[in-house]
């Protein structure tokens, strides 16, 4: 029970990828929360991640978990920056609302 | 034994926060349960050994992802509890995908096991003796050097994405015009003068414009003071 194995790091990060996307249901009208959600997502991958580059000792897993955080970084950002370009635009961050491109 | 114990607090607290930062009612709650997480995860990483990727996650994520949510989330003006509506209605089908996908996981879970060759296949062994800092250095900086540059220039177009969506150009900001700084001549702006000795700049009218009659000071200091004596009734 209390030694720490491969498979109690990958129960973690399941159970951690279950609650995002399970967040990304929940939420559904709220943008912000949506996001927040993708990066829990994101976190469970990479705590995956890193679970295995400790349990076979290799660093390329490490590696890939950073570039994963540079792209999760860039992603917020922009996702931000559009949501309140959106907000600007439309007063409102429903997604439901988002039917500018529907034609 | 030590570790065991810390890995199930930690892992409680990571999963419980996580499921506030997708059930709680104000969204800056969210936030707040968000970076509980993350700190959390990063302890995670360091029971794992990856202590770099552990302190990077405290930077990266808490002192600037989280905080661009919070400034975010507190810079829009909307009306959170309307965008509560349909909570219930969307609860059972996450919940049911939810469970889908955790079912998935759960037989990946149980059902697998390490290549044979698996210690073969490493691309970058985790060497001996050398702490976990500059391990990932000596391998990101000659290895991985063009994924490295490549994840610089995917910051580098985020940040310039995140600037041009953002940026407005307002009518009252004062902005360096260079074509009319170049046109300026020196006879526009200076004019040398012969001064007579001892005197005024007051006296030659140089200086600056004639001010407001009221508001010279000295010989007509007098014709303001009655004016604060008789006050308005």
């Amino acid at each position: 029970m209390l030694a720490i194995g491969l498979g109690h790091y990958l129960t973690v990060s399941a159970f951690l990828l279950v609650l995002g996307v399970f967040g990304i249901f929940l939420n559904r009208k709220n943008v912000i929360v949506i996001l927040m959600s993708i990066e829990l997502i994101l976190l469970a991958v990479n705590l995956n991640l890193v679970a295995f580059s400790s349990a076979l000792g290799d660093l390329a897993g490490q590696v890939f978990a950073m570039f994963v955080l540079t792209v999760a970084a860039a992603e917020a950002a922009i996702g931000l920056a559009i949501v309140v370009v959106y907000f600007r635009n439309r007063g409102s961050i429903e997604v439901e609302d988002v039917t500018l491109m529907k034609g | 034994m030590i570790t065991g114990l810390f890995f199930w607090v930690f892992s409680a607290i990571l999963l419980g926060s996580a499921a506030m930062v997708v059930t709680s009612r104000n969204p800056v709650h969210s936030v707040l349960f968000l970076i509980l997480a993350f700190f959390n995860a990063s302890a995670l990483f360091l029971i794992a050994g990856a202590e770099f990727l552990a302190m990077i996650l405290v930077i990266v994520y808490v002192g600037a992802v989280a905080v661009l949510f919070l400034f975010v989330v507190m810079m829009l003006d909307v009306d959170f509890v309307a965008l509560r509506e349909g909570f219930q209605r969307y609860a059972p089908a996450g919940g049911i995908i939810g469970a889908v996908l955790f079912a998935e996981l759960l037989f990946a879970l149980l059902g697998w096991q390490f290549s044979t060759d698996a210690p073969v296949l490493r691309l970058s062994q985790i060497p001996e003796k050398i702490q976990n800092t500059a391990a990932i250095g000596n391998v990101l900086y000659t290895q991985y050097i063009f994924l490295f540059q490549m994840a610089g220039l995917i910051l580098l177009v985020a940040m310039i994405g995140a600037i041009v969506l953002t940026h407005r150009v307002t009518t009252t900001a004062r902005r360096q015009n260079i074509t009319r700084q170049q046109e300026r001549k020196v006879a526009d702006t200076l004019k040398i003068l012969k001064v007579r000795t001892g005197a005024g700049v007051q006296e030659l009218g140089i200086y600056r414009p004639e001010p407001e009659p009221a508001l010279l000071p000295a010989h007509d200091a007098h014709a303001a003071v009655p004016h604060l004596e008789h006050p308005e009734p």
